[in-house]
């Protein structure tokens, strides 16, 4: 009984797939899709390689700090970071001091409720605040930026197909857009094409527009690529802080189960050898 | 139950003794898990992803109580308090990846038990009640794996369980109020958020009583063997600890390596960027896809995009998806053959590596990539083997086929040498 009730129910599934199939390849033949414009254009990104990469990686804090001044000069006007505070700052290598004086001097206040008043207030940032966002809410953020809310950065590297490398090519990947793109796929009002964001062209104008945006005060010369690159480590940390806890962690863990895994193997060896013998016994 | 060759508990303390007569709780884990159980000798390398299941559902019990006591199940914080275990809580990270990817591994090592069982001919006489438990643990697991994914509030727990629990509606009548009723609203918010973590929390202890009764069943006909022939004596068997404790100890070493090295190098690999942006009812992601292990069926549910009649092909889908599955409860009654292992049966054999195994991976291949051609296409070839090979070919298949000769026991099997008999 149930092999007949199963095989009629097999027999509805299967015929029902394959007429399906047969439909679905008859219009595949007769009318093949079209690949949207946005595939012939779009760029993968491209290579790009940070110290922090691979089991071995480890932050390069000189440019990490590099980043952040990135980050500070241009960035920070219109990306909130709201997941980062100024005390992890010190995993950079700044001092307990220099990172008081990074949160007092920011330049949006954290706010804050008036002690003597109780209305809203704001004051300087505590190394314990988080970094304020430049605007009070996603409303002020999209008015003033063309309704395109610019996303929060904290955890950007790990929140886009792509990493690191895709924010680097993104950030020195604008371009005009190439006379052979259809009219329907060229940017908009307010728009900037970009062939490695998805859909080609994106609000944010080039952030990094040329050489010089930043001085480092390590003597790097602050190229396009340069500071790209910089500000796309430091966002690789600010979404993965313990990174390299982790790698140090992993190795040690690996060790010990490597020694662990060959004692229970000897063990295993050991205890099925009698077994094993007599197999090998009758063999013979 | 046990075969009468099975070592007696003796307890070796006063205190051991003392502890057997009031309560014999070592005796019962020494006859199930020790030297009390008896397991054919000739078990291979597949027999060991039971127990590696069983141990990574430990590890998942651990690390989500773990972050349970630093989560909060809130749509406004969840996502930041996710955030803050990764970031604030002392080794948080650790905690949080190893969850994330224990689920991976949970379910890799359910299916290859799985597949070793469809292989090896485990589902039948006498251990059909072992595979139906089988059977109720996964969906368990699936539910709960689901339930799990939504908690970190990102966009593709938002999405999923859009998409998931819009399957429901997809019912004539009763859809709707049981789309609502899962999610106590009409789309995923708060009180979605709240009930799936509850459930999330419960069933897998629901798990681990099933599994204790998946094992009690497991110990009254004694474990399957590669040959599929029953243990006739003694010497067919080895006494589960030191042996079998010994091979799974060691490879569990193993697979605890492979998992070190995606916890601490890759802990991503697996996971959706998405899922890094936190949920946003008014932002669609472009391709909304389960975690892996769902890709199988999530391909079966979109291969069918065709109506039949008046029955509308989201519903066939979601028919299609929960017959798939539902179709392994009744394997032991469709396949009739009285040979149990895949490895005598040659036509079985040429149906399960080049019908089966491939048809789940294209599904897999197909349920992960995005929903267009010529991957429908694919799908519905690989849907359409599917079921004939469940629902047709196993039936039809033991009236054609002709077994090879089997063994005369797992002795004869492993020395050549035949069996003495047990006098």
């Amino acid at each position: 009984m149930v092999r007949i009730f199963g095989m009629l129910i097999g027999l509805f599934f299967t015929g029902w797939m394959l007429v399906t199939f047969v439909l679905g390849a008859n219009e595949y033949v007769t009318n093949p899709p079209v690949k949207a414009v946005e595939y012939q254009f779009h760029l993968e990104p491209k290579e790009a390689s940070f110290k922090s990469d691979g089991p071995l990686g480890k932050f390069d804090r000189q440019q990490l700090q590099r980043g952040f001044q990135v980050y500070k000069e241009v960035c920070a006007a219109c990306h909130s970071l709201r997941l980062v505070a100024f005390r992890n700052l010190e995993e950079l290598g700044y001092n307990e001091d220099e990172v008081k004086a990074i949160a007092a001097n920011w330049p949006i206040p954290t706010p804050d409720i008036d002690p003597a008043t109780g209305e809203m207030s704001s004051r300087p940032s505590l190394a314990a605040d988080k970094f304020p966002k430049p605007f009070a809410n996603d409303v002020a953020a999209g008015a003033a930026n063309n309704n395109a809310i610019p996303p929060d950065l904290s955890l950007i590297t790990k929140a886009r197909h792509g990493g690191a490398p895709y924010i680097y090519s993104l950030l020195t990947g604008y371009q005009d857009p190439p006379a052979e793109l259809p009219e329907s796929s060229r940017p908009g009002p307010g728009l900037h094409y970009n062939p490695y964001f998805p859909n080609l062209n994106l609000a944010m104008a080039s952030p990094i527009a040329g050489d010089d945006m930043v001085s480092y005060s390590d003597g790097t010369a602050a190229t396009v690529d340069q500071m790209a690159m910089d500000v796309s480590a430091f966002l690789i940390w600010s979404a993965e802080p313990k990174l390299e806890e982790r790698h140090q962690l992993g190795w040690a863990v690996i060790g010990f189960l490597l020694i662990a895994t060959i004692l229970a193997y000897l063990s295993f060896r050991t205890i099925w050898a009698d077994v094993k013998a007599e197999k090998k016994k009758k063999e013979a | 139950m046990s075969f009468p060759w099975a070592k007696h508990y003796t307890p070796s303390t006063e205190f051991g003794q003392w502890m057997d007569e009031k309560l014999p709780l070592p005796r019962f884990v020494y006859n199930s898990l020790g030297a009390g159980y008896p397991a054919p000798r000739n078990l291979n390398y597949m027999w060991n992803f039971g127990s590696l299941a069983g141990i990574f559902l430990v590890v998942q019990i651990v690390t989500g109580i773990i972050l349970a006591m630093h989560y909060a199940a809130n749509a406004d914080i969840a996502f930041d308090s996710v955030e803050h275990i990764m970031r604030d809580v002392n080794s948080g990270w650790m905690f949080r990846y190893a969850h994330a990817n224990g689920a991976s591994f949970f379910f890799m090592a359910i299916y290859l038990h799985i597949g070793r069982g469809l292989y090896y001919g485990s589902y039948k006489a006498p251990r059909e009640m072992i595979w139906l438990l089988g059977v109720v643990i996964y969906l368990l697991a699936m539910a709960t794996a689901f339930m799990g994914y939504v908690l970190p509030w990102g966009q593709m727990s938002f999405w999923g369980a859009k998409v998931i629990t819009g399957l429901f509606e997809a019912i004539p009548l009763v859809g709707t109020p049981i789309q609502e009723l899962l999610l106590g609203g009409f789309a995923p918010d708060n009180a979605a958020l709240n009930r799936f973590f509850s459930l999330h929390y419960l069933l897998p202890f629901m798990i681990v009583g099933v599994i204790i009764l998946h094992i009690w069943a497991l110990h009254i006909p004694g474990s399957n063997n590669p040959t599929g022939v029953d243990v006739k004596g003694p010497q067919d068997t080895v006494p589960f600890h030191p042996y079998y404790t010994a091979k799974d100890g060691w490879t569990l070493g193993l697979a605890l390596i492979f998992f070190s090295i995606m916890l601490f190098f890759m802990p991503n690999f697996l996971g959706h960027a998405e899922n890094y942006i936190p949920a946003n009812p008014l932002s669609t992601p472009a391709n909304i896809v389960p975690e892996w292990y769902f890709w199988p069926w999530y391909a079966i549910l979109r291969a069918f995009t065709v109506d039949f009649l008046f029955i509308p092909a989201k519903l066939l889908g979601v028919l299609a998806m929960f017959s798939a599955i539902l179709v392994w409860f009744f394997l032991p009654w469709l396949d009739k053959s009285p040979v149990r292992s895949g490895g005598y049966r040659p036509l079985f054999k040429k149906f399960f590596w080049f019908g089966l195994i491939p048809c789940i991976a294209v599904l897999g291949y197909c349920g992960g990539a995005h929903a267009e051609e010529p991957f429908v296409m694919m799908s519905q070839i690989a849907t359409a083997y599917y079921f004939a090979h469940f629902l047709i070919i196993l039936p039809l298949l033991s009236s054609f086929e002709k077994p090879e000769p089997l063994p005369n026991s797992i002795t004869e099997a492993v020395t050549g040498k035949p069996l003495e008999q047990a006098s």
